[in-house]
């Protein structure tokens, strides 16, 4: 018997609505149609109970800088807000402002603050306010004071050596050498591990006679901004691979059909009477690539899909806060928008009724 | 701050740190009818507009919705909806608070199935330690 998975049964109504098709040329069913009034047999208005029922997140991996997990039972829509948010609106700690009192090295005044810039600042956001538009200096509820303080001077050694690393000190700057200047207030994080997270970013080369001393200003802000503030290196969702094959696999094509997927997707495997036969085992390995329509006889055995609302979410932090904190507070952050403009059409609402109320009292005296 | 010679980073602040009083505005309408509306979300783009979308087009009531951003420097999105004789207004409420329900319960749902994770699959020593 090939292996026939159980939607294989399914109408194919029911495909169209949930399956993205993997043609030869062309992908078909792209659109989520499930919206009231494209289909007379379903009800399809919005039902928290129906969402929760069939909603389902699954961890696949975790680490303090990556994860992947299964988002099973949203919208594109929604899956893609969560990962614009993770992208482009999670805030961050990050230097914004250097202030360059000596800098003898080759490298440029403002090459080298963009360069500090892009360091990972390991600091909870969530322990800082945004810092106001018009304060000029920062405080310790809203910035995070570093010094860069380094001179590069020659090894006292008498030997003909010509390795940098043994002829002079310093003469790497890495990004361990920041030096965290607590502000007065700010006592409360002295065990929070304030500082770079990778501590071998390097900032510069130097020479004997060079030197770096630089102030450094920290401030809470969002990818939107700047990249240097996003909490991600990466943050993606691809849609779960489905494969089924309509025929049975036999012999030589077994190992062509296998080699039209990633490894692991398709097995081949011995009958008792020692006949080949090809199996799908792990369609979720597959990078869809399509290979299989390029086979004349072997592309009409087997459908290609993808599973519309099955989302493989892959989320690399950049080591400021965990990947798992790092979606909680993507949803947060969705909520929170809600929130912001239920309150504003709410006051909107109280005002202008108010408002209301006191011109009819105006016309009445 | 210290006097040297600062060399500010690029600084093209949005509204974000100061944000303007007013987040949502409403087209002027000249028939008078409530049913259809132009709303402006600002500082909102793809983000809020496709999400939005999606749970309006949800709504039996809902006709017609749709968003656009206005232009690239602006940050901006208009949202326009039109219902079978619902106002508009209401019909919006609606959607902020589905999107938000259905946010909360994500939340929910994401954070036990971390915790599950954590107590099964992870040596707190080992795993988590590897940085």
């Amino acid at each position: 018997m090939p292996h026939i998975s159980p939607s294989a049964t399914a109408s194919p109504l029911e495909e169209v609505r949930r399956k993205v098709k993997l043609t030869e040329h062309t992908v078909e069913n792209v659109n989520s149609t499930d919206f009231p009034g494209t289909y007379e047999e379903y009800d399809d208005a919005w039902s928290q109970e129906k969402f929760e029922e069939k909603f389902q997140i699954d961890i696949v991996s975790l680490s303090t800088t990556e994860m992947e997990f299964d988002m099973v039972g949203v919208d594109a829509a929604i899956a893609n807000s969560i990962r614009r948010i993770l992208l482009a609106e999670v805030p961050t700690m990050a230097i914004e402002t250097a202030a360059i009192w000596n800098n003898t090295s080759i490298i440029q005044d403002e090459v080298l603050a963009h360069r500090l810039g892009l360091i990972p600042i390991k600091a909870d956001p969530r322990l800082f306010e945004y810092k106001p538009k018009d304060a000029e200096a920062g405080s310790s509820d809203d910035t995070l004071q570093f010094s860069l303080k380094i001179r590069c001077s020659r090894n006292n050694v008498t030997t003909d050596a010509t390795d940098p690393r043994v002829l002079f000190k310093n003469h790497k700057v890495y990004s361990r050498d920041l030096e965290w200047v607590p502000l007065p207030g700010q006592d409360h994080l002295k065990n929070k591990g304030i500082g770079p997270v990778d501590k071998d970013i390097l900032i510069a080369t130097m020479r004997p006679g060079h030197e770096l001393d630089v102030d450094l200003y920290c401030v809470k802000g969002i990818g939107k901004d700047h990249a240097k503030f996003s909490p991600v290196a990466t943050a993606s969702y691809r849609l779960l691979p489905e494969i089924r094959l309509l025929r049975e696999f036999h012999g030589e094509e077994c190992e062509r059909l296998q080699k039209c997927f990633s490894p692991g997707v398709i097995e081949v495997r011995e009958t008792p009477e020692g006949k080949k036969m090809a199996r799908v085992v792990n369609a979720r390995m597959d990078t869809c690539s399509r290979n299989v329509f390029r086979h004349d006889d072997l592309k009409d055995g087997v459908v290609l899909q993808r599973v519309r609302d099955h989302f493989i979410f892959s989320v690399e932090s950049t080591g400021i806060l965990p990947p798992d904190t790092l979606v909680s507070e993507a949803m947060k952050i969705l909520m929170g928008k809600c929130q912001k403009f239920l309150q504003e059409l709410d006051d909107k609402a109280n005002s202008f009724t108010s408002s209301k109320d006191k011109h009819r009292k105006g016309k009445k005296s | 701050m210290a006097h040297g010679i600062t060399a500010t980073l690029a600084n093209y602040r949005t509204s974000l740190q100061s944000p303007s009083t007013a987040n949502i505005g409403q087209e002027a309408n000249s028939s008078g009818d409530e049913s259809c509306q132009t709303f402006i979300l600002n500082d909102e783009d793809h983000t809020l507009g496709n999400a939005l979308k999606y749970i309006l087009n949800k709504n039996p009531e809902v006709t017609f919705v749709g968003y656009s951003l206005t232009h690239p420097s602006e940050n901006k999105i208009n949202l326009r909806i039109q219902t079978s004789g619902k106002p508009a207004i209401d019909v919006l409420k609606q959607g902020f608070k589905d999107l938000k329900q259905m946010c909360s319960h994500m939340l929910t749902t994401f954070e036990s199935s971390t915790r599950y994770y954590k107590e099964n699959h992870m040596d707190v020593n080992s795993d988590m330690d590897q940085s």
